[in-house]
């Protein structure tokens, strides 16, 4: 029988406020680098757990202390996953103007998740768009 | 009583240049982008500075929320006849500012010796 590959598993809820944000950023950035990810990888995956994460603590529970967001992520050698959920009323990333286009580059804000989707391997939102699951394949070395 | 918060962003002025430089290796924080965006615009708003080189070559981490920041100054020393420069980009922070096409607006040189130059 093969043997397992190593995994880190892990289901957090965290109140909506910053110094829970930068402690649950921490772990997965020991985890991450525990497992050895490239650099690059471990850059790509801190900017997309950040503007995921304030998306979730700011947009999602407009820093409302008493919502919690709820956060599993999964770290192997290949791979890392992370699915978060808030408890906002959710929003349709499709709906979300291009901050590339001339006529938005300009705008100070709508970058955070432009950042997520060409930094992961994949993107995906849930139910009523408060919820969004991202991964990130190792980059071979 | 208020406390005096600690400084984010040095600066000097070179010639009619202001050099900025960051303080901190991340630029995350709310509260941090709030006070670093206060001190940016007390320097083109108070003291008057309309050429600014900002230099990042101590910034290993910038979110998105930090872009936007940069935008609005940018704009704001447009619109008063200033300029804004950027130097000391890493190459990671560099794709940032690549993939969101902030490369194309906003003037992004090597290094602060070439930044001085390109007013």
């Amino acid at each position: 029988m093969p043997e397992s590959e190593p995994e880190t598993v892990a289901e957090i809820c965290f109140a909506s406020d910053w110094p829970e944000v930068r402690r649950v950023q921490r772990e997965i950035e020991q985890a991450l680098a525990s497992f050895a990810f490239p650099d690059r990888d471990q850059f790509y995956i801190k900017i997309a757990l950040e503007e995921a994460l304030v998306n979730a603590v700011k947009h999602g529970n407009r820093l409302d202390p008493l919502k919690c967001v709820r956060l599993r992520y999964t770290i192997t050698t290949e791979r890392f996953e992370a699915h978060i959920a808030d408890e906002g009323c959710g929003f349709d990333p499709a709906h979300v103007p291009d901050p590339c286009a001339p006529e938005n580059l300009e705008r100070p804000s709508g970058r955070g998740l432009l950042l997520i989707r060409k930094f992961m391997t994949t993107v995906e939102y849930h139910g009523r768009g408060n919820c969004m699951s991202m991964a990130k394949v190792r980059t071979g070395s | 009583m208020s406390t005096a918060r600690r400084p984010r962003i040095t600066f000097e002025d070179i010639g009619d240049v202001t050099v900025v430089k960051f303080t901190d290796k991340k630029i995350l924080e709310e509260q941090a982008i709030q006070n670093i965006g206060d001190d940016l615009f007390k320097l083109v708003d108070e003291l008057g500075r309309k050429k600014l080189l900002l230099d990042f070559a101590t910034v290993e981490f910038l979110s998105s929320a930090a872009l936007g920041k940069l935008i609005r100054l940018h704009q704001r020393l447009a619109t008063g006849g200033g300029k804004l420069i950027l130097c000391g980009i890493s190459k990671t922070i560099m794709e940032i500012f690549e993939l969101t096409k902030l490369d194309k607006m906003l003037k992004i040189v090597k290094d602060e010796q070439t930044g001085l130059n390109a007013f």
